[in-house]
């Protein structure tokens, strides 16, 4: 092996010597690797996230720091342990330069341990929000550009009880990115003296919704569900048949364009309901603006986009954009390990299309979280409006270290 | 004789059409005059080697010398540990007629308890002892868990065994993904690493390629070493027809219980591989496609062989990594089923089967010539 490396590394030295006149103006390209969800539950999600990512590389040229970029992909089924192979085959086999990806939670813990093992690249996450990744044990070169659960319901407790509901039950999804989000939510409501008296965690896709709605009791003014895609129809659905009336506050991915779409009879008993989110379709700022318009020129409906881009399309737009600024910002030089690369991304503010985005010391977002309400537009369509907004959300929750304890099934609690 | 007793005797032929049959070994035996009995064995084990045997034996102990890292790790290292966990079902499938879909859950708790007994990421529920303790514990429990699931399952024949060792592992996932005061729910261990003897860290490619090599290489030649015993011989017997070893004397529940219990050995240790490949272990790894994918695996290689597992094992490892290379990325999945298809489609008996038909083709064309 070492033989082998020597002889490598000789070759490799009189090839550059013999070329170094000619070879300084022709860089070689510099390789991103992205990876994304192509199979699997949030396949629709991680194509999405694709074209976020390709989109913030066409706006650029496919150029940034003055060298043209190569984008590798690779394809997990949001398991940690594919995601780690995918990755691993990208970083060892197709030698790329700097990772973006994975897209999901669990993926995104396995791949921030698989970074330590590779410190000379720069690892920059996709869309995996799990609370874990940046603030348990951290990885020098792991990057999230993007806020994460938790972060994304900051302002929902606060508006609960604006909306005078002072006692809600908690309906998640029995895994780590429900709980941060529901903890996200109840750090603050209780805090403000909303109760939740009963939390009931339901396996991720589930089917059947009897048992949970049996246990949902008179006296609570909301529901708080926090469930994704096809289980949130399923539970609305029963919802609506056992002749459920309380309304609902919904998380990140609860409220999506599936659900606005849905025809039940409870339809207009949607209108109103609030959700906290790290994007709002109807935000009016001219740069989201532009974004959206830029999305769905390059990907129409027609050419399988959706009529407007999805949260996985804006948090890896966010995360691409920032690996392709911080190449700006060295002007492509990577040598030393990427230590300057690494140093400018740390200190960078990125401009996004919901707001400036730095990092804290773990190298973990702060951001903007968008409070929206469901409303009913003139043609009888529902749309999410913007309530509020809220900056500078930071991981902690604007609590400090000691208080701060990550969120799971237990934890918070205020019954 | 017991009604399930005759239940079995009436099937028995079913799992032999399934399997095929295993052509008898030829009994080389050399004849030397004058030679010692030891001498004797030790020139009849010669007459076995041929020149295949130590192309591919230098090839597998050479080969991290010229591959990359990543070749050495992803491709050889996962496809002999994955090779392992179905060498025990084409073990059980092959000889004993059993197919058993919960091979992988056995491999996945041999996993759980090393990350739960040995050290994990989740330090509130990990013991923390040291890894030959965890390794030693869950291998043992793997094979306890191994041998209940055989002594539920052998009371069924053929397709109701696929079906109520499915459902074993299915309900262990659905435990896993459940349980958090043991099984970590949706979440599993994270961080469950391969150890450090001797200042030899088995987390680094090449060392861990050799520790996966040593471990299917003990496999394969104990699983030849056991076809070959008198309880292998009683093994393919009872899959040839239970009824009448049964009146020979022979204990059929037992030994195919025994059976389950010698394959739980493979998975568990296949399984703590495959742990410490991933670095993690969680309920995803012991879901219903990983049960399913073991099939295939066993499928693609050919149940005749031990070797087979490991040939599908390759194939299997190389398509999931490099499919991707070959075709649009939304359509990778396409070639993967495709290649299934065409060596199902053309070979019943896997990738082995098509060697055998090479060989056997090019012997009677030779025969024919002379």
């Amino acid at each position: 092996m070492n033989g082998r490396k020597a002889l490598v590394g000789a070759l490799s030295i009189a090839v550059a010597g013999a070329l170094s006149g000619a070879a300084f103006a022709q860089q070689p390209p510099i390789k991103i690797g992205l990876l994304a969800t192509l199979e699997g539950p949030f396949a629709a999600g991680g194509a999405d996230g694709m074209r976020g990512a390709e989109l913030a590389l066409k706006q650029k040229n496919g150029m940034a720091g003055g060298r043209q970029i190569v984008i590798i992909k690779a394809s997990s089924d949001a398991k940690p342990d594919v995601a780690v192979n995918a990755t691993r085959k990208l970083v060892e086999q197709d030698k790329v330069d700097i990772m973006v990806g994975p897209l999901s939670g669990g993926e995104g813990i396995a791949v921030k341990e698989y970074s330590k093992t590779q410190p000379t690249i720069t690892f920059i996450n996709g869309s995996s929000g799990a609370q874990a990744t940046t603030l348990v044990d951290p990885s020098p070169n792991f990057f999230r550009f993007n806020t994460e659960g938790a972060q994304w319901m900051v302002g929902l407790g606060k508006a609960t009880l604006a909306k005078g509901y002072k006692r809600a039950m908690v309906i998640a999804e029995d895994y780590a990115f429900p709980y941060s989000q529901v903890q996200g939510f109840m750090s603050e409501y209780c805090r403000l003296g909303g109760k939740v008296p009963v939390k009931a965690w339901v396996p991720l896709g589930g089917k059947d919704y009897s048992s949970v709605i049996a246990r949902i009791p008179k006296d609570v003014d909301a529901l708080v569900v926090v469930l994704g895609g096809a289980d949130a129809v399923n539970f609305l659905n029963q919802y609506e048949a056992a002749g459920g009336d309380k309304p609902l506050v919904g998380g990140s991915i609860t409220v999506s364009q599936d659900i606005l779409n849905y025809k039940g009879k409870r339809r207009d008993s949607l209108v109103g309901t609030i959700a906290g989110a790290p994007i709002a379709d109807a935000y009016d700022a001219p740069e989201f603006k532009a974004f959206v318009a830029d999305y769905q020129k390059n990907y129409p409906v027609s050419a399988g986009g959706y009529p407007s881009p999805s949260l996985f399309a804006l948090v890896y737009y966010i995360n691409m954009k920032a690996a392709l600024d911080g190449l700006d910002a060295v002007n492509g030089d990577l040598s030393g390990g990427q230590a300057k690369y690494r140093e400018a991304l740390a200190k960078m503010t990125l401009k996004t299309p919901v707001g400036d985005v730095k990092l804290d010391g773990n190298r973990q977002a702060i951001g903007t979280t968008f409070i929206t309400e469901v409303v009913k537009d003139a043609q009888g369509n529902l749309f999410n409006k913007v309530l509020s907004k809220v900056d500078g959300v930071d991981q902690l929750l604007g609590m400090k270290k000691e208080d701060f304890k990550i969120g799971s099934r237990d934890e918070p609690s205020c019954p | 004789m017991s009604a399930a007793q005759w239940r079995h005797a009436m099937n028995a032929g079913a799992g032999r059409l399934a399997m095929g049959r295993r052509a008898p070994a030829p009994a080389a035996t050399v004849r030397v005059p004058g030679a010692t009995p030891a001498e004797r064995r030790y020139l009849s084990l010669l007459a076995h080697i041929k020149a295949r045997h130590v192309v591919v034996l230098l090839f597998v102990l050479a080969y991290p010398m010229f591959a990359t890292p990543f070749l050495t790790y992803q491709i050889g290292a996962q496809s002999l540990a994955l090779g392992l966990i179905v060498l025990s079902l084409t073990f059980l499938g092959g000889s004993g007629g059993m197919i058993s879909l919960a091979q992988m859950s056995v491999a996945g708790v041999a996993g759980y308890m090393l990350a739960i007994f040995g050290s994990s990421g989740e330090p509130a529920i990990s013991f923390g002892w040291p890894w030959w303790v965890a390794a030693t514990i869950a291998v043992v429990i793997a094979i306890a868990a191994g041998t209940a699931v055989g002594w539920l399952s052998v009371r069924t024949e053929g397709i109701y065994t696929i079906m109520i060792t499915l459902a074993v592992g299915v309900a262990f996932y659905h435990l896993c993904l459940q349980n958090y005061s043991i099984f970590n729910g949706f979440q599993g261990f994270q961080r469950v690493y391969a150890p450090t003897i001797l200042g030899i860290n088995f987390r680094d490619p090449m060392p861990f390629y050799y520790l996966a090599l040593g471990c299917a290489l003990g496999g394969y030649f104990l699983v030849k070493y056991v076809l070959r015993s008198p309880f292998g011989i009683a093994l393919e017997g009872i899959r040839n027809n239970a009824r009448r070893m049964n009146a020979l004397g022979f204990a059929v529940t037992a030994h195919r219980v025994a059976a389950y219990a010698f394959a739980a050995l493979l998975a568990a240790i296949g399984g703590l591989l495959f742990t410490w490949y991933n670095g993690l272990i969680t309920p995803n790894s012991v879901g219903t496609s990983w049960l399913i994918n073991v099939l295939i695996i066993a499928i693609l290689g050919g149940l005749r062989h031990p070797i087979g597992p490991f040939i599908g094992a390759i194939v299997f490892v190389l398509l999931q990594n490099f499919a991707i290379d070959l075709i649009d990325r939304e359509r990778f999945n396409l070639v993967i089923g495709g290649v299934f298809l065409a060596i199902v489609l053309f070979s019943p008996d896997g990738l082995i089967g098509i060697w055998a038909t090479v060989k056997s083709k090019l012997i009677t064309q030779r025969g024919g010539k002379s």
